[in-house]
């Protein structure tokens, strides 16, 4: 279990039920969710080339808290925004959402 | 804390397939259940999974943050939006079966191209590392060689709250 390959395996695994997610679901909130398990599988990613690769181990320890705190404040604005579209259109699919179309 | 006491022997290595297998359970109910409350809580187990792996991987400190994070504040902030929006009641038209394919389709490729990058590749460690796992240390690198990050990350929490307060207090009705 102590080897790089698994850890980033598992990552992509990740990664790809997010990109699934991303693609399918019609749901803002459900497109968020697998927006937030895609950022989990890059975290997962820096903190395994951290502790295999990298010249100092606190650096991937930082990116993972920064990458935290985007996600934190992207999830605060992205909510914000499904309740201003929500109580616009009654509705939190996306395809609901057309008013910019073109 | 640098994940020695966690490598060896047959306990760990059952603990984890378990944290492997919770991740993967969470993150198949987060996509493909159809109720949007059960996604966002198999995300929360998902999540869980992760701040395992990172204790696997050697820092406690990230997975504690994680759990605190995520789980804590943004996984509970979705399910209060879920409340006020109530779309658990709205009725949920049928998922076309094409889109279905292609999103899977789109995602098996983007998990074989990554997966033949992650065999192809050979990963060279650094030849000289520092292997230090303190709190403090990182502690350290945030206020001195991070710091312009650290404040310009503070700011944009800043920015999104208050965006996020302006946002959803806005109705509409004005324009």
């Amino acid at each position: 279990m102590n080897n790089l390959t698994l850890y980033l395996l598992i990552s992509a695994v990740l990664f790809s039920f997010g990109l699934v997610g991303v693609m399918m679901r019609r749901s803002l909130i459900a497109i968020l969710v697998s927006i937030e398990l895609m950022l989990n599988a890059a975290s997962l990613n820096f903190m395994a080339f951290n502790k295999f690769l990298s010249p100092d181990t606190s650096i991937g320890q930082i990116y993972t808290l920064f990458i935290m705190g985007i996600a934190a404040a992207e999830a605060a604005i992205a909510l914000s925004i499904f309740l201003a579209l929500f109580r616009q259109l009654r509705s939190i699919n996306i395809e609901r959402a057309r008013e910019l179309r073109g | 804390m640098n994940g020695g006491v966690l490598s060896q022997g047959l306990l760990p290595q059952l603990a984890f397939i378990v944290v492997v297998g919770i991740t993967f359970c969470g993150a198949i109910i987060a996509v493909f259940h159809r109720n949007i409350l059960y996604n966002v809580l198999g995300l929360a187990l998902a999540l869980c999974g992760v701040a395992g792996l990172y204790v696997f991987l050697g820092s406690l400190f990230i997975g504690l943050m994680q759990l605190l994070i995520y789980v804590g504040a943004i996984c509970i902030a979705m399910v209060f939006a879920i409340m006020l929006s109530r779309p658990v009641h709205l009725p949920k038209p049928k998922r076309k079966v094409s889109k279905m394919a292609t999103s899977i389709f789109a995602g098996l490729l983007i998990l074989g191209v990554n997966v033949g990058v992650i065999y192809k590749t050979a990963w060279q460690p650094a030849s000289e590392r520092k292997l230090d796992w303190s709190v403090k240390t990182i502690g350290d690198f945030l206020l001195t060689r991070y710091v312009l990050v650290f404040e310009v990350i503070s700011l944009v929490l800043l920015v999104a709250m208050l965006g996020a307060i302006i946002i959803s207090r806005y109705n509409g009705r004005t324009s």
